[in-house]
């Protein structure tokens, strides 16, 4: 009688296994190359014309307020009436847009060439194109660089409440609940006022910016990235409850290789997402403090400041609302619709 | 109301109480470190004059007994002292001396972008995919991305400087309508969108099928099932909409001169009013805390599905 020490071993029978045909062979073959999320979603985002036509926007945004100053021939800042040694020619002031002051009218029957003023000038005589130009340059300028800021801290600190939970979860939820309860508007309103006065940056890489602009970030960075903490530690709370995770804890991976691998790929969208959608929410604080003359000092000039300068003058020269108006409306609309389409793409488990 | 309700409310009433204590706290020492002299923009006034000033807002005492007597007028009197730039007047005076208008202005313009936006909303989830449905969302997502100073300051142009239908100076009752619809603009857009999609939400759920496949009539459905349960998540916006509609009234005062706390909290930002910049942002915010209060114990009230943590 045989005698089985391993009565669970399969009994297999080695003449059972043939060789794979070529049929089956073709069966298993890949029927198109394999696909990542993130060409998954770039395919999905390019089929969505709304979002292209807006990232299209943007771009020639961006690049025009990059490009334009550097061939420009007035400068934003530049008085086109100020004449050495003599009282300023204020034919130069409050031009219509195509139309010239004296002395270059003088130019031009002369047969020189002359570079349009395309929108006109503003009531010191600049170039009021190229105002614009500089205007958008610093609401897209702040809009990113705020969200920059807001993005790195609400990362890390809620990637830390997220994932060491307990009671440093508990101690950074609550101050969160405290700074979310803020008015904010309000706080920045107040801040800007101080550290306007507070800050000291003459002779600075900053002086030129100006304190307005830089206490704009730091307000930014103490209030806006309450949020984006929760949010990401919201994210990574219901991860680690993933079944996936699970599984790759139990087969022995370690506490880094599932924040590489699990954690972080299924957070990136979501925190892409969100950082896209903060920008025109910068731009609009911005625009909305240089309204209020909170914002750049002059002569630099932002978006808010062009326009809170046109309402004072609005019934003699209407069109100076116009360009920045229209400026601020197409960023911030096709950076909603972008991130919108972002979301879209990027998101599946949102349908909306 | 059950035990763990009252428990509810009463941990989110004294979260909000500390917030507004620490409003006062932080605008109060952030106020105060402000360098140099308040009265130092004024003529050169003379050392007596100096003092007698200072005496005058307490700032002869050390900075705590400053804060501890600040704290007490606030909580005891509801008193936030004199305006350092308008002459013998009172902050809280002239706070609500402006809250007459500008609490009209809030109010007509929060409950106008309310009514208008569920009713909008609720037609473009009725009619999904329809061109109505499109026409109301390209609209409102044009007016969600515009500040309102933008809009604020068109509607200004075009139908009082351009067309003269109502003056542009907000003193006047005639004079208050485009205030209202600058700052209900983007409130209406916003509550239209969330309208929307929670109704097309709540219309893809089995209770509404199972009161279609019953026989309830069409209006009935919308009216009794669909409608109230999707306002729900609109009542969560009525805190962050009376914040816009607050800091809102800033930009919107100011470009049609409405006599408003707005108005006022900016020109004392342009005059460096000290007293009155601290007492206008401690009561807006106060105010601010309380809707935002208020608007999410309403929530969790008129959802009973919605768990108390």
């Amino acid at each position: 009688m045989l005698k089985n020490n391993k009565p669970f071993s399969l009994h297999l029978n080695p003449d059972l296994f043939t060789p794979a045909t070529e049929e089956d062979k073709e069966y298993i073959s890949a029927m198109r190359p394999s696909s990542t999320f993130f060409k998954d979603g770039m395919k999905r985002l390019l089929k969505n014309k709304v979002a292209t036509i807006s990232a299209i926007v943007l771009i020639l945004i961006t690049i025009s307020c990059i490009v334009i100053p550097m061939f420009w021939p007035y400068a934003y800042d530049q008085q086109l009436g100020q004449r050495p040694r003599k009282r300023p020619d204020s034919s130069y002031n409050n031009l219509a847009p195509m139309q010239y002051g004296e002395t270059e009218l003088e130019r031009i029957a002369e047969g020189e060439f002359v570079f349009p003023h395309l929108l006109g000038t503003d009531s010191q005589g600049r170039d009021y194109f190229i105002r614009v130009v500089y205007g958008a340059r610093i609401s897209l300028a702040v809009g990113f660089f705020a969200s920059i800021i807001v993005l790195i801290i609400g990362l890390t600190i809620g990637s830390i409440a997220g994932y060491v939970g307990g009671k440093v979860d508990l101690a950074i939820m609550r101050v969160v609940d405290i700074i979310y309860s803020l008015p904010d508007t309000l706080v920045i309103i107040l801040l800007s006022v101080v550290l306007g006065e507070v800050l000291n940056l003459e002779k600075t890489i900053l002086e030129r910016i100006g304190t307005n602009i830089i206490s704009m970030f730091i307000v930014f960075g103490l209030l806006y990235w309450v949020s984006m903490a929760r949010m990401i530690r919201g994210q990574i709370l219901s991860l680690r409850q993933q079944e996936y995770v699970l599984s790759a804890r139990a087969t022995g991976a370690k506490g880094f290789w599932i924040i590489r691998k699990h954690l972080l790929p299924n957070c990136i969208s979501v925190v892409i997402i969100s950082t896209a959608l903060q920008i025109p929410n910068a731009i609009f604080t911005e625009s909305f403090l240089s309204f209020l003359g909170l914002g750049v000092n002059a002569p630099m000039a932002s978006l808010g400041s062009l326009a809170s300068d046109a309402v004072k003058g609005i019934r003699s020269y209407p069109y100076l609302l116009i360009a920045p108006a229209v400026v601020i409306c197409a960023i911030v609309l096709s950076l909603n619709l972008f991130g919108d389409g972002l979301r879209d793409a990027f998101d599946p488990k949102l349908n909306a | 109301m059950s035990g763990k309700m009252l428990f509810y409310i009463l941990k989110r009433a004294l979260l909000a109480l500390l917030t507004i204590f620490i409003v006062i706290t932080v605008t109060f020492f952030v106020m105060h470190a402000v360098p140099g002299n308040p009265f130092a923009g004024e003529k050169a006034i003379s050392a007596e004059a100096q003092a007698a000033l200072e005496a005058k807002f307490g700032l002869d005492k050390p900075l705590p007994e400053q804060y501890v007597d600040y704290l007490a007028d606030i909580i005891f009197r509801f008193d936030f002292g004199p305006s350092m730039k308008l002459r013998g007047r009172q902050v809280i005076d002239v706070i609500m001396d402006g809250m007459k208008t500008s609490a009209v202005l809030g109010l007509i313009a929060a409950a106008g972008a309310a009514l208008t936006g569920v009713i909008l909303g609720a037609v473009a989830a009725l009619r999904r995919n329809s061109i109505l449905d499109k026409f109301i969302m390209v609209l409102t997502t044009a007016f969600v991305s515009m500040p309102s100073f933008i809009t604020g300051t068109f509607l200004l142009l075009i139908f009082s400087v351009w067309l003269g239908w109502v003056p542009a100076n907000g003193t006047t009752t005639s004079g208050l309508i485009l205030p209202v619809i600058t700052l209900a603009l983007y409130p209406m857009a916003y509550i239209t969108r969330l309208t929307r999609s929670s109704m097309l939400d709540v219309l893809g759920q089995d209770y509404i099928r199972t009161a279609r496949a019953k026989g309830v009539p069409g209006w009935k459905i919308i009216f009794g099932h669909a409608l109230k349960n999707s306002l729900i998540p609109v009542i969560t916006y009525f805190g962050p909409m009376l914040a816009f509609i607050v800091t809102g009234s800033l930009v919107v005062e100011q470009i049609f001169a409405v006599p408003g706390v707005g108005r006022a909290f900016v020109s004392s930002i342009t005059n460096r009013d000290y007293t009155m910049i601290l007492g206008t942002t401690i009561f807006l915010a106060t105010l601010i805390v309380i809707m935002n209060l208020v608007s999410d114990l309403l929530y969790k009230v008129v959802d009973p599905r919605i768990e108390f943590d």
